[in-house]
């Protein structure tokens, strides 16, 4: 269970973030290519998801009554590895072979070879229509656990995310938690520039979910967030992250550049430093 | 002479009881189904009038999502039900099960093997006045070329109610093509379905029709006018086209000295293009495809249709004697 669960440790979670990071930068360096900026701006939602709010037991993964977590931003996946790898679903010394031929650790989450990955994801817009049917399954089996599951902002482009947030709504998946990941940024430049997507709360709202926005790098909020979408009934909630892409590294921080590249092994030793 | 009215009548009878279209059948499957497995779940695009799902949405109401017109959504609903346990039926038409929500059967179903079973009626020209955008010719290709994924074509009702229970009962994805027109019942009455066995109705010294869908009732057809005209041919109904019986036609090619290929599909990448890849590689010789030759369909009754692309018995009689 959650060392955190039973209290808002939020000093705890803070700390476990900063883990997270130093994770993520770590396995990136190594593996030379990856995905930076969206991992380290979605870390405090995911660790915040992992260390306070998910009902799980990473020594049996497929536990029936657990919650389930869907990184539908696939390309996010040193995020999604860091956070199981410290919650205990395998050794950390495997991080290191994310990439590399043979590895369980994909460029994209594969549930085939790693145990805690839910379901395979890395093409955008999928990950939503998949938490729906976990929610429907679940509220058919009679049980309470609930879904999560973490979108980006440039992948709420994609038009099946709106038919299942469409979905959700019409049937009262009030057991299903999107996290929207708003950082601003898409591999070709500013989400505004590109295709913007605001006002993406009234979108969300529109669609007949129940929306919080706040600030997606405030550990305090997330985890007010995370509690107070619980309580909602009838409805999906939608929790809008406005984050900083890159978070935790300055010279990471804003820059559209390293949503896709890996840290050089100089750049890695600048973020550790910094991360201390 | 009072029994062989009984006789005609009875064969008359059942005659009309069994031509029933296969999607009427799978929707008789479903109910049954449903009655037997309580983790049946089946979904629909807004279209289970049609694709027959409707009778099980009546009878289990609790087990039945609509999805409404979101094919990739419904496919995604789908997938996340198998991850809690239950055995989704997803169904619309072929063209917008397989080619609307193709990457979400690639990525989601098959990527992660997940207990997925994509029922898709309305496949093939037979679909008639709709035309074209509602014809699927290229569905089996689509659905062939995925790792992890099954794909069976049923011939007649009969024969999709086994699939239907068969593919309950085997963990994976599944495609299923089924049609919108009544077909007549041609599998023998004591046959058993299996994943990926063939059923050899008979094989031919001149040729071997192997078959696939509504083209193996047309194919026996062709096969009792040769007969006639005292050429020597066989026909098998290769329901299972992914994985393909090998075993089959290997005997069917070693036994004639012609292969025809039949199915209400673009010659390009379904039977056709299986049979062809599986022989050029083990028993090179010559093969005939029948089928919708890289053009689109139109509107039409089925049978103007069906003459009008070539998919008749006569078309199969005709290729076959050039051949001879």
């Amino acid at each position: 269970m959650n060392p955190a669960t039973a209290y808002r440790d939020i000093n705890f979670l803070r700390e476990k973030a900063k883990a997270v990071r130093v994770e993520i930068l770590k396995m990136l360096a190594e593996a030379g290519s990856g995905h930076t900026g969206g991992s380290l701006s979605a870390t405090d939602i995911a660790t915040a998801i992992y260390f306070y709010k998910l009902k799980h037991k990473p020594e049996d993964p497929g536990w029936r009554e657990r919650d389930r977590f869907i990184l539908s931003k696939g390309h996010a996946a040193p995020l999604l590895y860091a956070v199981l790898a410290l919650s205990g679903y395998f050794d950390v010394s495997l991080l290191k072979t994310l990439r590399k031929l043979g590895s369980p650790l994909q460029g994209h989450p594969s549930s085939k070879s790693l145990p805690g990955v839910e379901v395979s994801t890395g093409s955008l817009g999928q990950g939503l229509s998949i938490a729906n049917g976990i929610a429907i399954g679940l509220k058919m089996d009679g049980l309470d656990s609930r879904v999560y599951c973490l979108l980006g902002d440039g992948e709420i482009q994609e038009g099946q995310v709106w038919e299942a947030a469409m979905t959700a709504a019409h049937y009262r998946l009030d057991n299903m938690c999107a996290m929207v990941d708003l950082n601003g940024l898409q591999i070709d430049g500013p989400v505004s520039e590109v295709k913007g997507i605001e006002p993406v709360d009234m979108k969300w709202k529109a669609f007949g979910w129940h929306v919080i926005d706040i600030d997606g790098n405030d550990m305090d909020a997330i985890v007010k967030a995370l509690d107070a979408a619980e309580s909602v009934k009838g409805k999906p909630t939608v929790i809008l992250a406005r984050t900083l892409k890159g978070k935790g590294v300055s010279f990471f921080e804003g820059k559209v550049k390293y949503h896709g590249i890996a840290p050089t092994q100089e750049e890695l030793r600048r973020a550790l430093k910094e991360l201390e | 002479m009072g029994e062989m009215i009984q006789n005609t009548e009875h064969r008359t009878q059942s005659t009309e009881k069994k031509a029933i279209a296969t999607r009427d059948a799978y929707g008789e499957a479903l109910l049954e189904l449903g009655e037997k497995r309580k983790d049946v779940v089946v979904l629909d695009a807004d279209l289970s009038g049609s694709t027959k799902t409707g009778k099980f949405a009546a009878a289990f109401p609790e087990r039945f999502y609509n999805i409404g017109v979101s094919e990739q959504d419904m496919v995604g609903t789908a997938s996340g039900l198998s991850l809690t346990g239950k055995l989704p039926f997803a169904s619309t038409f072929a063209i917008f099960e397989t080619g609307r929500a193709w990457e979400q059967i690639r990525q989601t179903v098959c990527y992660s093997n997940l207990n997925v079973k994509l029922v898709a009626t309305h496949s093939g020209i037979s679909v008639g006045e709709d035309g074209a955008s509602h014809q699927a010719i290229e569905d089996i290709a689509l659905m062939r070329v995925l790792p992890n994924m099954t794909v069976v074509v049923p011939a007649d009702g009969a024969e999709t109610k086994q699939v239907i229970e068969a593919i309950a009962d085997y963990y994976g994805p599944v495609y299923v093509r089924l049609g919108r027109a009544k077909v007549p019942n041609v599998m023998p009455e004591d046959y058993k379905f299996a994943i990926a066995r063939a059923h050899i109705f008979n094989t031919g010294k001149d040729a071997n029709i192997i078959a696939t869908g509504i083209m193996v009732s047309v194919s026996l057809e062709a096969a009792e006018i040769l007969r006639s005209e005292g050429i020597d041919v066989g026909v098998i109904n290769m329901s299972t086209i992914k994985p393909l019986d090998s075993g089959a036609l290997l005997k069917a090619a070693q036994s004639s000295r012609l292969i025809v290929t039949a199915e209400e599909h673009s010659i390009i990448g379904g039977l056709g293009g299986a049979v062809c890849e599986f022989l050029a590689e083990n028993h090179p010789m010559p093969v005939k495809r029948i089928g919708i030759r890289d053009t689109f369909g139109c509107s039409g009754t089925p049978d103007e249709l069906m003459k009008l692309y070539g998919l008749t018995s006569d078309d199969i009689v005709k290729t076959i004697i050039q051949c001879q």
